[in-house]
């Protein structure tokens, strides 16, 4: 039967919390695992559906961005087992 | 095309020797230094921490530096941005451009600065009499980034 192994299958990403978002989840990374084909989008619904701080910290219209692999990324990117996926807040260096 | 995140201070003058020794096509240097400032957003800043995040800042830098490459005929570019603990009046940063001239050696090294303010992850914590506090982000850096997308 092709492809049949394919389904179901999740993707474990590691999830790394910066500067003021490490404070407020009280830690720097987290191992996750998502539903296969999860996107960025999907994700940030998944951890805020999780209550405080989550759903505050990462409400739809605040400050903060996405990096997949160390490059920005949209909320349409889908997800892959073994990506590094950062949330960042407003940068303030120089 | 050199970027160095380091927790040591730097000596402005023997980075731009090096990144111009023996260049005889350079003549133009332009360069530029962030500093601590004692006050922000109307605070005294005793002391300050820069975080960042490692691998994504170098390739974040690197990326800002080649773009400049593509919009400025320069020649070489250097970047060196500390993290770690810092006290007002330390250095942050350098930046610093090498041309044939003036123009673009200008333009280049403010390009460079104007992105990383905005694009490159770095963190500032500054501590004040009411406490450690993140610097916020200020719209005139946004301002100063969003100028360069409408120029050519």
């Amino acid at each position: 039967m092709p492809d049949s192994s394919h389904a179901a299958v999740g993707v474990t990403i590691d999830l790394v919390y910066l500067a003021r978002l490490r404070e407020a989840f009280g830690r720097g990374s987290e191992r996750v695992t998502l539903a296969a084909g999860s996107s960025v989008g999907a994700l940030l619904e998944e951890l805020r559906a999780r209550g405080e701080p989550w759903s505050r910290e990462l409400a739809p219209g605040r400050a903060f961005r996405v990096a997949v692999n160390h490059d920005i990324a949209g909320l349409d990117a889908t997800l892959g087992d073994g990506d590094e996926v950062a949330l960042l807040p407003p940068v303030t260096g120089g | 095309m050199t970027v160095r995140i380091t927790t040591e201070d730097f000596d402005a003058g023997r980075e731009i020797a090096a990144l111009r020794a023996n260049d005889r096509r350079v003549g133009a240097v332009a360069s530029f230094i962030g500093t601590v400032r004692d006050v922000n957003e109307g605070e005294s800043v005793s002391a300050m921490t820069l975080e960042h995040y490692p691998g994504m800042t170098e390739k974040a830098l690197h990326a800002i530096v080649e773009e400049a490459r593509t919009r400025f005929d320069i020649l070489d570019a250097l970047v060196v941005h500390r993290v770690g603990h810092l006290a007002p009046a330390d250095q942050i940063v350098l930046v610093a451009v090498t041309s044939a001239h003036r123009g673009d050696a200008f333009d280049a090294c403010r390009f460079i600065m104007d992105y990383l303010k905005t694009r490159a992850p770095f963190w500032k914590r500054e501590a004040t009499p009411a406490g450690a506090r993140w610097v916020d982000t200020r719209v005139s850096d946004d301002e100063a980034a969003a100028r360069w997308e409408s120029e050519p």
